[in-house]
């Protein structure tokens, strides 16, 4: 959203993830591979931007991480991007690419998100470092993103290691003043070196490139001493605070005159520094968010703080009035009055807003159908997860990219067998399990689940809702879509092909998915099967595509109020009450998509398509 | 003499143009030459869910984050988002805010209602209050997406920026073949807020 960003510039106003961007760029990165991500996504996007670099989606982040190694092992800087839960998909090479070390500059942004804005968990990956024994770097504004990220490609290459750049949800979501640079060509490696010792990590390789790697920690520990971006910032030397990342800015705004020791690179921490700072102020604090990373280390130094963790909380995000609030109880002086005021009471009773599935959305009619059904759903990540809420209910466990096929396998596998029915008994499904997931989820990690499931003779049903894009993250490319991020024209995965080759061979392929009486049809016909089977519901997103079918209206005079047709979930429609005092659903056309998934559930009749619209399905 | 940092809070439903709206507000300042700092969050959230934004400006901003209880202005796209947010407001704020009603998806599904009388319960709960129809003056200046413009313009008169600055920098905002539009959203809401009304609800003076 910059506005020239490219043009010769002294400042612009950038968000955390728009100067890692523009970072990479000024650091003469030329390659960028990443798989989306809340709170990552927008740095691939906004380097699609940039000419001088090539950047691509990766079908998960493992497979983005080897990219990015394979290309600083060529000689060219490169970047690699993921949220938190990404890293733990490219934990392998990772780890390995701390021995193996690196030709060019290699960083790894991991965009935390506390307080799971969009996330199943909040881990904290600083600890990562730490666990792979590579450098961890932290900004707090998109200034210090952008100027450290440059500093990181330095860092990289002068320690012959991986670099782990991690932001936060506020620091690369928040957008503040980003003083701008020229882009530094780096020379370009022309042969690949045969460096067997170095890259072929088997156990006599490793066993010596372990012994570098820790002294190559203990190198770090000394350079941090003298590290550009970690700093003392004297004030009142009577209260001293230890913070890094987004907790700086709170920590500022809510102590204004205090004493800061700010840290840019908090793995390996200079020992020598922070004794400084101890010694420099009467009582010292430490202010992090999630897990007290930075506490532990300082104090396994043996160095005394006054107070960490224990004043704030291991769980969710911090805020300036958090750690106002906080340091106000433990007894600190000089905190900004603004943030200590008590709340007035909200209103109360307020309905929730919730997420939801968008109207129109290719998602609604499968969750109606499985509602419907009651069987068991194991879920996976994207938009279709919002099937766990209101008023479908339909998603009964979602753990993580790709495990809605291989936790459905595995729950099939300890069943009890179900008892013979008597013939034209009424089938209970309630014991089956369905696995459902995206078309993105599906490339990304999903593939090797149903491989599984096929070679172990499985007999799960597995639905893929191909909405042909990476719906969640705003509307990405994945390798199904026939495009890439550059914009260039490519192979889409045949995805009925794939399933087939993997040894499924009951597919079948749904190309209208509002149709329920279709859709319930083969799902039935598919739970009744004795092997493994999938359904793909093929119908593109409608908010990425922009797609506005003519919308349904309801015939007031028909309409009995029964409320059946609020089972669809749809934010286009609302229960009113008449002049007579009847409860009557009204359709808002500026919200209907023309799905007719709430035509289809009314008993009455009474939701239509006016004419002279295409026949609609009611 | 330095500036103090003024807090505002936007807050609304995904897909009203909150966004957009930040982005304007964050370089008006920029070219009136405060610092700035503005939050936003992505994702899950924006799926018809409730959507916050944050924008601070002033000599030096040092969090983007607005605290409860510490907003100068708290410019709400929707009714009940507005009644939502109301108590993040300082005791002086100001709340600006569009009378419109967009069903959470629990009101859609029949599982919660909308509270009744919501302007009455707005301006129950708050002493500075100005309400505008700004979809009406959207439709008024050629598109109902103009609405979050609408909202800059009735809420221009509260902020220390001068009318060429917001001008030229929707025109740059937006997409070419709508700046006419725009444009003259914008005036209708500086009109609006010239003759502030407390409340939207009919027969109301």
């Amino acid at each position: 959203m910059a506005i020239n960003v490219e043009q010769e510039h002294a400042v612009e106003i950038l968000s955390g993830n728009e100067g890692i961007a523009r970072g990479a760029w000024e650091a003469g990165v030329k390659l960028a591979s990443a798989y989306p991500g809340t709170p990552s996504t927008e740095i691939l996007e906004e380097l699609a931007g940039y000419k001088d670099i090539y950047s691509e989606w990766s079908p998960n982040e493992k497979v983005a991480m080897e990219v990015a190694i394979g290309a600083s092992m060529a000689g060219g800087r490169a970047l690699v991007c993921m949220k938190h839960v990404g890293l733990n998909v490219a934990a392998d090479p990772f780890f390995s690419s701390s021995y193996i070390g690196l030709e060019a500059g290699l960083v790894v942004v991991s965009a935390d998100d506390p307080g799971m804005h969009s996330s199943q968990d909040e881990q904290d990956n600083r600890n990562y470092a730490k666990f792979a024994r590579v450098p961890l770097v932290e900004p707090s504004d998109s200034g210090e993103a952008k100027d450290y990220m440059v500093w990181s490609y330095d860092l990289s290459e002068r320690f012959d290691t991986p670099v782990l750049f991690r932001t936060t949800t506020r620091t690369s979501h928040s957008k503040s003043l980003v003083t701008l640079g020229d882009r530094t060509e780096t020379v370009p490696v022309v042969k690949l070196g045969r460096k067997y010792t170095k890259y072929v990590m088997m156990p006599q390789n490793a066993i010596a490139r372990h012994v570098v790697v820790e002294q190559r920690v203990k190198d770090l520990e000394e350079y941090a001493e003298d590290c550009p971006f970690n700093r003392i910032e004297m004030g009142d030397p009577k209260i001293g605070i230890i913070c890094s990342g987004s907790a700086y800015g709170y920590t500022r705004e809510a102590l204004p005159d205090a004493s800061y020791l700010k840290l840019g690179m908090t793995y390996p921490l200079p020992k020598k520094m922070i004794a400084k700072f101890r010694s420099m102020v009467d009582k010292m604090y430490i202010v992090e968010e999630l897990d007290p990373f930075l506490e532990e280390a300082i104090k396994l130094m043996g160095i005394k703080i006054d107070g960490g963790k224990e004043l704030n909380s291991l769980l969710g995000e911090i805020s300036p009035k958090s750690v106002a609030e906080s340091l106000a109880k433990a007894g600190v002086p000089g905190i900004n009055p603004d943030l200590l005021v008590e709340l007035r009471p909200t209103a109360e009773g307020l309905p929730n807003r919730p997420p939801t599935l968008c109207p129109g959305c290719s998602h609604r009619g499968v969750f109606t159908v499985l509602k419907k059904l009651r069987v068991f759903v194991s879920g996976d990540i994207g938009c279709y997860t919002l099937g766990a809420l209101e008023p479908f209910n339909a998603v009964h466990c979602s753990t993580c990219m790709g495990a809605s096929i291989s936790m459905a396998h595995g729950m099939a596998k300890v069943q009890e067998p179900e008892a013979a029915k008597p013939s034209g008994a009424r089938p209970d499904y309630r014991n089956k399990v369905v696995g459902i997931i995206g078309d993105s989820t599906f490339y990304h990690s999903g593939v090797t689940s149903l491989m599984d499931v096929a070679y172990n003779k499985g007999n799960t049903l597995t639905i893929i809702v191909d909405n042909s894009t990476t719906a969640m993250t705003g509307g990405q490319e994945n390798p199904g879509t026939g495009k890439t991020l550059l914009g260039q024209p490519s192979h889409s995965v045949d995805l009925e092909a794939l399933v087939k080759s993997l040894g499924i061979k009951r597919v079948t392929t749904i190309n209208d998915p509002f149709d329920l009486e279709l859709v319930e049809k083969v799902i039935r016909t598919e739970l009744e099967a004795e092997e493994a089977s999938v359904v793909i519901t093929k119908y593109p997103c409608v908010l990425q595509f922009k797609i506005k079918r003519p919308v349904f209206e309801v015939e007031a005079d028909l309409c009995i109020g029964c409320k059946r047709c609020l089972q669809a979930g749809c934010m286009a429609l609302s229960l009113t009450t008449d002049a007579n005092g009847d409860s009557k659903v009204e359709i808002d056309p500026a919200q209907c998509n023309g799905c007719g998934v709430c035509a289809q559930l009314c008993k009455e009749d009474c939701i239509k398509r006016p004419a002279p619209a295409e026949g609609g399905k009611a | 003499m330095s500036r103090p940092t003024i807090n505002m809070l936007l807050s609304g439903v995904g897909g009203q143009g909150v966004v957009l709206a930040s982005f304007v507000l964050s370089h008006v300042a920029i070219e009136e030459g405060y610092d700035v700092k503005q939050s936003e969050v992505h994702g899950m959230s924006q799926r018809g869910g409730s959507v916050t934004s944050h924008f601070r400006f002033g000599d030096k901003v040092w969090a983007p984050l607005v605290s409860p209880g510490a907003a100068d202005i708290l410019m709400a796209f929707e009714s009940l988002e507005a009644l939502r947010y109301i108590n993040w407001l300082k005791p002086s704020g100001l709340l600006v805010y569009n009378a419109q009603k967009i069903n959470p998806s629990p009101v859609a599904a029949g599982l919660a209602t909308y509270p009744e009388d919501i302007d009455g319960k707005i301006a129950a709960a708050w002493p500075r209050v100005q309400c505008v129809k700004a979809n009406e003056l959207a439709i008024q200046a050629g598109t109902v997406k103009s609405a979050n413009v609408v909202m800059l313009g009735a809420v221009s008169p509260a902020l220390p920026f001068k009318q060429e600055t917001w001008e030229a920098v929707i025109r740059k905002a937006v997409p070419p073949k709508s700046v006419d539009v725009n444009m003259e959203a914008f005036r209708l809401g500086v009109a609006t807020a010239a003759n502030p009304s407390a409340t939207c609800a009919t027969g109301a003076a």
